[in-house]
């Protein structure tokens, strides 16, 4: 070997003191920032999902760095080998049952915990949900309320104008009391919410941080996405999908109210 | 073979691999600095987006207007970053360089299979790298649409700036890309097939070459999925044709004509080579630890037929997994589910790898030099980038964690970080066989230990910044309330990012230095097993004199009890038992 690999003790000490103290470190400085707080019904199952990744991988996480550091620290105080293989068969279970425990323990999780949220958020959508078509184009968030027939008038990309954002078709009778409301998404508060995604010009991604929805808004595509908002307040909607020079400014809001304040705020939009 | 004389035909148009692999790892290492900077202004942005750069105002006037980023500058940033440090530098460096060099050296093989190909592969490599960097100066500026480039963003000159002839000229250079890379992985598929030496039995292979073998397999697969639809999409760009532009877009105003296609098209061709080129890379890095672990620990690695089973496996089932990035894109939610399937099941023998590697060190007796250092660096990044990638992987939590800055600092401590690691290791370790002088070591040192420490305070601590919330991609926070607390955040990973950024400065002042005043060292410095170790350093035109016989596995370190402390897989009888 060459001869800058004397004295190895102490190097070796100082590089296990480092991995402890890098996974350490990071599991304290992770347990203080955290996700926005919840607000969604299902967005507490995504929230037990991410929880459960973060006890079982932060576990993973420290043990391995400790027995990495164990390792190293011995292993720089050695004069000889002392740990030859038994034999390949040996090897291999050792390998195949520690990988299956760690992939295993992380993945029950998955399917357990996983699998029923991800199957009510892309479910059947409660047919009581309140209905917005969310439109997103370069750099807002056209919503568009049905109004009180709860009928949607016919929209057209030819008749998209900056003062008709969704190209509503006004000779459609169910148009009539159709709204459009600019980056301004009002909800009443544990109704279901279904928002269906649309986009006239590139990809956006709509984002609720707080309430754990995310989804892509693609042109030539109407998508659906449900939730229901648990709490009122004011919650920002920031674009997730690269869409442009303002992707980083597309902000839209979503106001969650009680169910009068909704009734009220419906009325006056009626009124203009 | 006679060797060429001249220093034109020596050194420059060489058909040595030896030669071309030291082109493509020269190469890509000025990548890396383009890269680099790049990822510095991006950094410089995010960390104080208030504050005004007069300097970088007078050195790139159009970037840079009034002392601050133009936000078009800012995503074109973004998006060469990404496809010069993914495509420009790692592949070159790492898998065309290392792969180019190390696999007819490893097998025995005194050059790749097709020598003409193979210089063929370097110089339309070093066009498409030349033909990227020519973004930057075209009308419009570089492409930045990100390094996925999803239509219509990068279909439509009217929807970015950088989607005018930036994007053609990115898309051009992709395809050139895939073609370099395309002649590289058939060399190095027909070398391991056909050119091995006597003796050399694919299990007598060391997990370099394997790793090789794998990678080169898969790129040859995945890769020419894009250039199709890259032509694609410069036909929908130049010729009129729609394959990814549905009817009705709205662009600035206009309606435009063409309509049918389907933007989620591109996005299933890309992620087929995406993907697997995530294992492109990783896949070398991870056979380069174990051989580098055995030579640093005195001992056979830990489950070797396992691991390469592992490898193979998980080169197998990293076919088929590419749709968990696009678990939010609108896909079919029964399709995500089973990308999120595929996916945990590929965890299964990248955990054994995992294990395998610690394993390796078990029992040791543990030297301590620069490549070890990084190849011990590496087990901690594997495990701390796999754990996160648990998260993303799983389509339930993905919906929360998609397109932020999780995301970010998961594929960097992964592609970034495993393999950035690997390739540290693999330069420092194989410095002395290239160039007869080894790499100054007080420098290599402090090299890992601000690169280690740097690499989990950027990107594990951007993995945090996403758990709160915020996008990737974003030019600033400033008028996101939610994100107010990631600010300091972002002050501190670009303050870690400088850092590191002058750490590099100093590997490549080493890299360079060393090359002419390194310290002149004996052919097999590190006492390591594999046949390149038994030739001289540099290695000879034509590589073995006579062809080699192979004797045993590559990992007969410590054999006899202890009682030798190495046997090189050429040496021939005794009575060194093989034991795998």
């Amino acid at each position: 070997m060459a001869d800058s690999t004397s004295a190895p003790k102490l190097e070796g000490l100082l590089v296990a003191l480092l991995f402890v103290g890098l996974s350490v470190g990071f599991a304290i400085y992770g347990a203080r920032n955290w996700f926005p707080e919840v607000a969604s019904r299902h967005g507490v199952g995504i929230d037990a999902m991410i929880m459960f990744l973060l006890a079982v991988t932060g576990a993973m996480f420290l043990i391995g760095h400790l027995v990495l550091a164990l390792f190293i620290w011995q292993g720089s105080r050695r004069n000889s080998v002392v740990a030859r293989l038994a034999s390949s068969k040996a090897e291999r279970r050792v390998a195949i049952t520690l990988g299956l425990v760690m992939a295993l323990a992380a993945e029950g999780g998955v399917l357990a915990i996983g699998l029923p949220v991800f199957g009510e958020y892309f479910g059947e959508i409660p047919a009581d949900a309140v209905d917005v078509v969310v439109t997103g184009q370069q750099f807002a968030w056209n919503n568009h309320y049905p109004g009180g027939d709860g009928v949607f008038g016919r929209t057209d990309v030819a008749l998209i104008t900056p003062t008709n954002p969704v190209g509503l078709d006004s000779n459609d009778p169910a148009a009539a009391d159709d709204f459009v409301s600019i980056n301004q998404l009002t909800v009443p508060v544990d109704r279901p919410v279904k928002i269906t995604l649309r986009s006239i010009d590139v990809i956006h991604s709509f984002f609720l941080p707080h309430h754990r929805v995310k989804q892509d808004a693609v042109p030539g595509m109407t998508i659906p996405v449900w939730f229901v908002p648990t709490r009122e307040g004011r919650f920002e909607i920031p674009c997730t999908e690269l869409c442009g020079l303002g992707h980083y400014r597309m902000q839209g809001f979503l106001n969650v109210v009680s169910q009068t304040e909704y009734e009220t705020w419906l009325d006056e939009q009626a009124g203009n | 073979m006679s060797e060429p004389q001249s220093f034109l035909r020596k050194y420059i148009f060489s058909l040595d691999h030896k030669i071309i692999g030291i082109q493509y790892i020269v190469t890509g290492f000025a990548m890396a600095i383009v890269g680099g900077l790049l990822s510095l202004l991006i950094r410089l942005q995010l960390g104080w987006p208030t504050v005004m750069w007069p300097i970088l105002e007078t050195l790139m006037p159009n970037a840079y207007q009034s002392g601050v980023m133009a936000p078009e500058f800012y995503l074109a940033a973004v998006t060469m970053h990404g496809t010069i440090m993914a495509f420009f530098f790692i592949s070159y460096v790492l898998v065309s360089g290392f792969g180019n060099y190390l696999v007819p050296l490893q097998v025995g093989a005194k050059d790749m299979a097709f020598p003409l190909l193979n210089m063929l592969s370097y110089w339309i490599g070093l066009v498409s790298a030349l033909v990227m960097i020519m973004a930057f100066f075209v009308e419009g500026g570089a492409a930045a649409a990100g390094w996925t480039a999803y239509p219509p963003l990068s279909a439509l000159p009217g929807a970015v700036p950088g989607s005018g002839l930036g994007q053609s000229v990115w898309l051009l250079s992709m395809a050139l890309f895939i073609v370099s890379f395309t002649m590289t992985s058939l060399n190095v598929v027909a070398t391991v097939f056909s050119m091995r030496a006597k003796g050399m039995s694919m299990m007598r292979m060391p997990m370099t070459v394997w790793s090789f073998f794998i990678a080169s397999v898969m790129g040859l697969l995945a890769f020419p999925a894009l250039t199709a639809g890259a032509i694609m999409l410069l036909f929908d760009r130049h010729a009129g044709t729609a394959f990814f532009l549905p009817a009705g877009l709205i662009i600035g105003g206009n309606l435009v004509e063409v309509g049918g296609g389907s933007p989620l098209l591109w996005q299933h061709l890309f992620w087929f080579l995406g993907h697997p080129e995530v294992y492109v890379l990783i896949l070398p890095a991870l056979g380069i630890n174990f051989d580098i672990l055995a030579a640093f620990t005195r001992k056979p690695i830990f489950g070797y037929r396992i691991a390469v089973w592992s490898l193979i496996l998980s080169g197998f089932l990293g076919m088929i997994v590419w749709g968990h990035h696009m678990f939010v894109s609108g896909m079919s939610p029964f399709s995500g589910e089973y990308f999120s399937l595929s996916t945990l099941l590929i965890t299964i023998p990248m955990a054994v790898v995992g294990v395998c590697m610690l394993g390796s060190l078990w029992g040791g007796r543990l030297k301590m030099a620069t490549p070890g250092l990084f190849a011990l660096g590496l087990i901690s990044m594997f495990g701390t980038g796999g754990f996160g990638g648990l998260f993303l992987g799983n389509a339930t939590a993905d919906i929360q964690l998609h397109d932020t800055y999780f995301v970010v600092g998961h594929f960097h401590l992964m592609i970034g970080g495993v393999t950035v690691f690997g390739t540290f290791a693999a330069i420092y370790f194989w410095f002395p066989k290239m160039f007869g002088r080894l790499m100054n070591e007080t420098l290599g040192r402090v090299h890992f230990w601000i690169t280690t420490i740097g690499y989990y305070l950027i990107f594990l601590t951007q993995h945090f910044v996403g758990l709160q919330g915020a996008p990737r991609r974003y030019y600033a926070f400033g008028s996101y309330e939610y994100l107010e607390q990631t600010a300091t955040s972002n002050e501190f990973i670009s303050i870690a990012a400088m850092v590191v950024g002058a750490a590099q400065a100093m590997f490549i002042f080493n890299f360079v230095w060393s090359m002419f005043r390194g310290k002149v060292t004996d052919t097999n410095p590190w006492r390591a097993t594999t046949l390149e170790w038994s030739l001289p350093s540099p290695p000879p035109h034509g590589n073995f004199a006579t062809p080699p016989v192979v004797h045993r596995w590559p990992y007969e370190y410590s054999p006899d009890g202890g009682e030798n402390d190495f046997a090189g897989q050429q040496v021939d009888g005794g009575n060194v038992p093989v034991t795998a």
